[in-house]
This record gives structure tokens, sequence and C-alpha cells, in this order.
């Protein structure tokens, strides 16, 4: 594969290789060296031992014990033999990202999941080579550790207009559309079973039930690997992407309901309609217990104002353990983090500080990134690892069905929604969607779950092949065919006041008009919900004043900030971008009188901050203006007049962009020779600039 | 057979079904309506909106009722606004928030997205003069922000010239120092919004409305 063939031209991917081979290397004989270890420690254990019988003998000092020579080096592997073999793995697992993304050209084809499973596999198959065991996939291990951080990251991140206008759809795709799966595969695999020829009579209805349950679930980690790289519009994204998250809870239950049948081995009326409230209790129970957590947290950060350095821990922790507490009483661990998230996160992200919110931001992306690097790497070990049972007709009657299924449930569930849908899913769509059903390391865990027998291994066997499958063909092909079928792909967003006040005044309006209709529609429950937000949830968990800001206000002042941090960050780059347009706040202002306005009066505290960033960067730019103007121009001493316009230059442009968006009309008339802000590093344009906006 | 007669002239409703495209029976429910807020007289007026209570805390209120007595809305000719609606007029108006039907070509999509946005800019250019001025602009975004408590003013203000900025740095690119924008004509407003799928959001569900849930 790529990492272990170093590229020829560069050095770069060579070096990557190198470490690859030798850590692969390592591996094996750092598991292999167990047996090794436990003998290594025995002989260092009799010394430490027959010291340790000796203390009385030393106090006495007259010790006959033959004097062994001070070890001046010692090796001892067992002492940090588990967090050394997790680290080594991580830092495997990370190293291969690195090595995909120096080299475009394979990445641009193949989506990284695949690269990470076939990378998974070949680790496996040399693992298997050095004939040692290593049972790494541990179901716990994923559902505790490897999958809550992706889902953190899905939840706290979600949008959640696009989330809550489609709720319905997704919905009912995630429910209707898992149990039609899982009922469809379960009954038509049984009855294919059924058939003489394929010998696989043995297996009950209730288990084949149970491996459509396992199988059917739209996996969001493999949909979050695959979608992620293609970029299609929001509503689609959040179709498949919400589907695969909550259709967890059916999961769960159907889960645990057909282990128990398929133990007692019969079912009657009762215990389907007690599947049926178990399927309420899980899914409601999980958000409630999500949404509890969410409060806390958020009403905890609101304390938060002298300790800033932990804020980031309470978000993370009181989302682990919204997920924890769930998974205590077997509810849906998913939904409860997800729910956890989306409460915390308005509130959270109104107190917290900016340096908390990015560490935050960033510490998700890394933590999910490494937990699905991970997960696809132990996937194709595993693979190799795993027992298996090849049974022609079981797999291919499986990737069969699953294909079929989710079509038919596509197109049948749209058939339905479409009608009371305002925006109508086109056949393109439903497409994407079909074809977004891709299947993960979860069916997997769940098929591990289970107990060993026979039927297991033809199970697991199946269920890694629709894995792969899907994540090969599918995941590789779909880039190609939104190409094709000309998919709209999502729009950059720029955040845009204009697009924000629209969306207010659009909000206002629709809910007038159902007002004026008579009709106590969509908008008017949001509405609802946005003034019991604003009157009482605000001010318990929002500190200060912000509690009482309205959204436009909060949105401009987040808008600002972002672009005078951008300004300053691209101002003190080696090159400035080229200025979108030279309109600037006079061609705006109606002539007149008004040249002096009143100072726009944002919040004390605000203030304070946009100077601080402002003013510190600036200072950061002066000077490192000054040094690149000075080095990388590489000039004589009677050249300086060059970088000097060049520097005035920049500095005109820096100024005309900060007044484009501080809203001040540049005073340009006021060219200063420059000379006297490199001397005076008290006294600047900038900063003058500043007490006049602020 | 009883249901004709006391159906308002069921001709009336195939000529305003084929005016305004909604159906038979959202035209009925909608006359119900009407009737329940003008008092079961023929016109509405002003103080009939005002009327309903939920409509009291919308903080954009007054334009949407402005909105229904402007002639550009109602499609008569002339500028300024009427005193009091028909029902035909009423219907018009609320045809500009039907949802596009599935089976309409590219060109009947870009019709309906244009007749929404203009009664947008209808909304926003009340002196009807073709542009929406820095002022008028100022005006929306304090309305918007007029119920949210405090009347920060300034802040509005700050908004609204920001979002100003947008639009003409988008529509005009470069300006000399000197020149002035004089406001955002209707091709302004077409290509700041292109981007925001009005045709999909400026929505209502008109389909199962039942009349035992009016409000009152």
């Amino acid at each position: 594969m790529a990492a272990l063939r170093p590229v020829r031209r560069r050095p770069a991917p060579r070096l990557t290789g190198l470490l690859c081979v030798l850590l692969l290397v390592f591996v094996p004989f750092a598991s292999a060296s167990r047996d090794v270890d436990s003998e290594s420690n025995e002989t260092w254990g009799r010394p430490a031992r027959s010291t340790q019988e000796d203390p009385d003998h030393r106090t006495n000092s007259s010790d006959p014990h033959p004097k062994k020579s001070f070890p001046v080096l010692s090796f001892n592997y067992e002492h940090v033999r588990k967090p050394f073999e997790i680290s080594l793995w991580i830092l495997l697992a990370l190293l291969m990202k690195l090595g995909f993304h120096i080299i475009p050209r394979v990445s641009n084809i193949v989506p990284e999941s695949c690269l990470l499973i076939v990378v998974g596999l070949l680790l496996g198959g040399i693992i298997k080579a050095v004939n040692e065991k290593v049972s790494l996939f541990d179901s716990k291990f994923f559902f505790l550790y490897l999958l809550p951080p992706i889902i953190l990251d899905a939840g706290y991140f979600l949008p959640i207009r696009p989330f809550t206008e489609n709720l319905g759809t997704i919905l009912v795709f995630a429910v209707v559309g898992t149990l039609w799966n899982t009922f469809f595969i379960g009954g038509l695999m049984y009855g294919v079973c059924q058939i003489e020829a394929t010998q696989l009579g043995d297996v009950s209805l209730l288990s084949c039930l149970l491996f459509g349950t396992i199988i059917s679930a739209v996996d969001p980690v493999a949909v979050l690997a695959v979608f992620e790289e293609i970029h299609i519009n929001e509503l689609l994204h959040i179709l498949v992407f919400g589907e695969s998250l909550l259709n967890d809870a059916v999961t769960v239950v159907l889960y645990h309901l057909f282990k128990e049948f398929s133990l007692a081995g019969t079912v009657t009326v009762v215990d389907a309609v007690l599947g049926v409230v178990c399927f309420f209790v899980v899914s409601l129970g999980g958000i409630m217990f999500g949404v509890v957590y969410g409060i806390l947290g958020a009403f905890t950060s609101r304390f938060t104002s002298h300790t800033r350095v932990i804020e980031p821990l309470f978000v993370f922790l009181y989302s682990y353990m919204a997920y924890l507490s769930a998974e205590i009483f077997h509810l849906s661990g998913i939904m409860s983090l997800i729910a956890c998230g989306v409460v915390m996160r308005p509130y959270v992200e109104a107190n917290i500080s900016h340096k908390s919110y990015t560490t935050i931001k960033y510490f998700l992306k890394m933590w999910s990134s490494v937990s699905e690097t991970l997960i696809f790497i132990f996937l194709g070990v595993s693979t190799v690892d795993g027992p298996h049972d090849w049974n022609w007709t079981f797999v291919i009657v499986t990737v069969v069905l699953c294909l079929v299924s989710r079509v038919l449930g596509v197109i049948g569930l749209t058939f339905i929604i479409n009608k009371f849908r305002i925006v109508k899913l086109t056949k393109k769509d439903q497409f994407i969607v079909a074809y977004g059903g891709l299947r993960g390391a979860i069916a997997f865990s769940l098929g591990f779950l289970l107990t060993d027998s026979k039927m297991k291994r033809m199970f697991l066997t199946a269920i890694i092949t629709v894995i792969f499958f899907t994540v090969f063909v599918q995941g590789m092909t779909i880039r190609p065919l939104v190409e094709l079928l000309a998919v709209k792909k999502k729009k950059e967003s720029k955040a845009s006041i204009n697009e924000e006040i629209h969306t207010q005044f659009l909000d206002h309006l629709l809910t007038g008009i159902e007002d004026i209709c008579g009709h106590y529609g969509h908008h008017h429950w949001k509405d609802k919900l946005n003034r019991f937000n604003k009157t009482y949830v605000k001010k318990l968990l929002i500190a200060g004043e912000r509690s009482t800001e309205p959204q436009l206000i909060s949105f401009y002042n987040k808008m600002e900030m972002k672009q005078a941090m951008m300004l300053v960050e691209s101002g003190s780059a080696a090159k400035l971008p080229t200025v979108v347009s030279s309109v600037s706040m006079q061609n705006i202002q109606p002539r007149g009188p008004s040249s002096r306005r009143a100072m726009p009066s944002i919040s004390k505290s605000r203030e304070q901050e946009i100077r601080k960033i402002l003013r510190g960067n600036l200072q950061k730019t002066r000077q490192r203006l000054r040094s690149y103007s000075r080095h990388d121009l590489m000039m004589d001493p009677f050249e300086d007049n060059m970088s000097e316009v060049r520097f005035r230059k920049q500095r005109v442009e820096m100024e005309r962009r900060m007044s484009h968006y501080l809203t001040v009309p540049a005073n340009r008339q006021e060219t200063t020779p420059v000379r006297k802000v490199w001397f005076e590093p008290g006294v600047s344009r900038c900063s003058r600039i500043i007490n006049y906006t602020l | 057979m009883g249901a004709l007669q006391s159906a308002p002239g069921h001709q009336e409703y195939i000529d305003l079904a084929e005016k305004t495209g909604f159906s038979f029976e959202q035209i009925g429910v909608l006359h119900k309506r009407f009737k329940q807020l003008s008092h079961n007289q023929e016109t509405l007026r002003r103080e009939h909106f005002n009327e309903i209570p939920d409509l009291a805390c919308n903080p954009i209120r007054a334009q949407i009722v402005e909105a229904f007595f402007d002639r550009r809305n109602i499609r008569q000719n002339g500028g300024g606004t009427v005193e009091e609606i028909g029902f035909e007029e009423f219907l018009v108006v609320m045809s500009h928030f039907r949802p596009p039907s599935l089976h309409m070509t590219n060109e009947q999509r870009e019709n309906v997205r244009r007749e929404k946005l203009r009664f947008l800019f209808n909304m926003h250019d009340t002196d009807n003069d073709g542009t929406i001025t820095l002022e008028e602009y100022r005006h929306v975004v304090e309305e918007l922000l007029s119920r949210s408590g405090t009347l920060e003013k300034e802040t509005a203000k700050s908004i609204a010239d920001a979002a100003m900025l947008e639009v003409a740095s988008i529509s005009m690119g470069h300006m000399e120092p000197d020149e002035f924008y004089e406001g955002i004509t209707f091709e302004h407003f077409d290509k700041l919004l292109i981007e925001f799928e009005i045709e999909s959001k400026m929505n209502i569900r008109f389909l199962n409305m039942d009349t035992t849930t009016l409000c009152k």
C-alpha cells in the first residue's frame, strides 16, 4: 500500500513510509514480546524479591548476600505495556492518516475510510503472520471509548435549523425505515434459509430477525466519513446523517428484544406490546438524560468566568456522563449524547470565552478524528483476525437484500413523506439518500457481542462483507455519481448579516401570516418556544448581560469579532489578500452634515475584548511587518524607501479594510509619515482608529 | 343540492382558484377565516387585523398588516395603499406564500422565486420609489429589534449600516469615494439573496387547515 512503498520523488512520504514500516514491525514484536517479558521480569523480579526479603538482614548490615553489580541499564516493559501499546496504535493510525494526505492522487479517488481499512487488513495480516493472537477488538472498548467522541462532535455541531425543519422526515426514515429494513431482511433471510438447498435450516426466525436488526442500521461513523468528503447540499446531508443518529434507539430496542426472545424461544403479543413501549422509553429516556445533563452543563458554565481554563472540560465531562448514564439503563446513549450537546451549546457558547470555544471545537474534532481512524483500522485488523465462516448463499443474499430493502424503503417512505412536506424530495434526492445508507463499525460491534457459535461466525462474515461492500463500493462511487447527477453541492456559507436579518424577518413574517390565517402551524409553535426560551431559560442559564441580548445583535457581534480577527491574522501573514471591493461607509452615508456619527454602543466588556484583541495583534503585526519588509525584501539600507512605500500601502489597505468592517469612515487624508509608527510604538494610526470605532 | 346554495358562488371560486392557484378546499377555509376576521362584512380593514391577539407580540406586525393593503401586492396599479380589501385581494396576498409544486419547470420556479422576493422587497420599500434606502433598512432592523426589551438604537443602526455596506460591496464592487450608493434596487436585492432559496423557505402549509382549530 502507499504507506509501505515509499513514493519515488518526495522525501516526506519516504520518511513516513520508513517510520510506518518500523512501527509496523515493532507492534507485533511488542505483543510477541509479552512472553519474553514475563521471563525477563522474573529474572529481575528475583533480585527485587530477594532484596525485599532482606530488610531485616539489611538492618543487621552484616549481610552475607552475594553482592550483584548495580544495574545501570534495565529493561522493564511490563511496567508500561498497556499505555505503550495504546499510544503506539494511536500514533500509527495518525501517521497513516498523515501519509494519505501527503499523496493527493490517491486520496482524491479513494475515501479515507477505505484506505484505513486496507491498512488495518495489512496490519492484521502481519500480526497473523507473526502468529500472534491479538484480540484487539473489544466491543466494550468500542462503545465506551471510541464511539462517544464521534457522536459528541456530531451532536455539538449539529446544524439545528435544517435538523428541526426536517425532523419529521428524519424520524420517519430512522424509525419506520429501520423497522422495514429489519423485518424485510430478517423475514426474507428466514425464507431463504428454509430452502433445502442452502443447508441453513437451523437458523431460526428470531436469529434471522436479530441479524436483520444488526445489519439494517445506517452507521453514523461511515456516513460521516464518506459524506464529509463529497460536500453535498445541507438537506441531503442532514437527512442521511440525522437518520443514522436517530435510528440508534430503534436498533437498541430491537437488538435487546430479539436477543431476549431468542433465548426465551417464543414471542407473545404482550412481548410485542412491551417492545413498543420499550422503544418509547429508550428514546425518550435517552433524550431526557441528555437534556438534564445539558442544562446542568449550561448552568455550570454560567459561573466559570473566573476559571476559564477548565471550561472545555465541563462540556466534555457532562456529555460523557450523559452517555454513560443512559447506557446504565440500556437507554439510547447516542440520543442522550446528541440531546446533551444540542441543549448545552447555545447557552455554553454565550458564556464561555473565545479561547475555550476554540479549544472545545478543536478537541472535539481531534478526538473524533482519532476515533474514526482507529475504528476503521481495527475493523480491518479484526477482519483478518476474527473467526469466520464463509457461506456463499448467506453472504450474497445478505448483500442483495440490504440493497433492495434500502431502495424500496426509501422510495416507499418518500412517497408518503412527500405528501406532508412543503419542499418535496426529488428522485435525485431519493437516490442519494438510498445510496448513502452505509453500514459500519456499529453493526460489527453488535455482531461481535453475540454469544459465540457457528451462527455468530457466519453472521460476522456476512456483516463484514456488507460493511466492506458499502464502504468500498458505495463510498468510492458516490463522489462520481454526485458529479454525474449534478446534485446540488453545499453552498459556501459566508456569514452574511443580510441573510441573518432576512432569516429572522422571514420567521416573524411567516409566524404573522400563520396567525392571520388562524392556523397554529410550525412557525407558531417555534415562535412560542423562542419566546419561552428568551424570557425564562436564557435568564437562568446565561451569565450577565448576555442573557438579554437579542439574537441578531449577538450574531452581529460574533461576525464583527471574527472579521476583526481574520483581518489582523491576514495582516500579519506575508501576503494581504486582495480587497473585495472598495466600497466603504462614505459611499453609503447620506450626504450632509452627519460626518460625525454617534458611536455605536456595544457593551463595555465586548468593547474591551475587541480592543484587546486588535491592539495586541496589531502590535505583533507591526513588528512582523517590520521584520517582513526587512528580511524578505533583502535590500540595502538606501532602498529603505521602497519598503517604506510598501509598508505604507499595506497599512492603508489594512486600515481601509478595518474601517470597512468596523463601519467607520476611513480618514484617508491623514497620510502621516510611516516612520513615526516604527519609533513610537505607543501612538499609531491604527490604535487611534480603534479609539474611534469603539 | 344544499351545499351549493350555502357556498358563495362556486363560479367565483373557480375564478379565484385560477387566479391564485389555491384549491377549492383551501379557498373555502380561507373564506371562513376572512369572514371571521371581518365579522361577516365584505371587506377587511386595518382594525380587524389589529384585533388578532397572537399578532400583537410580533415585532414586525405593522409591516405585515401594511403589506396586505399595499397596492403593489394586491396587483393593483399605482402606488400607495388602500383602506380596505376584499376577499379576492386577501387571497392574492396569501398566494405569495404558496409553495412551488413539485412538477414545475426551472423557469416557473424562478418566477415563483421572484414573486416572493418582490413581496419582501415591497415590505421594505415603504415609500415605493423602487429602492430600499439606508433609512428604510435601518427602520427594518429597528423593528426587528423592537421587541427585545432594550431599545438599542445605536446597535440597530450599525447593524443596518454593516448590512448596507455588504449589499453595496456585492452589487457594486468598486466605488469611488465620492460616489453615492442610492439604495438597494430589486436587482441588487435579488443578487443579495440568491443563495437564500426563498422559494423553499417562504411558504405556509395551507394543506390541512382545520377550521375547528382556528384561533380567535
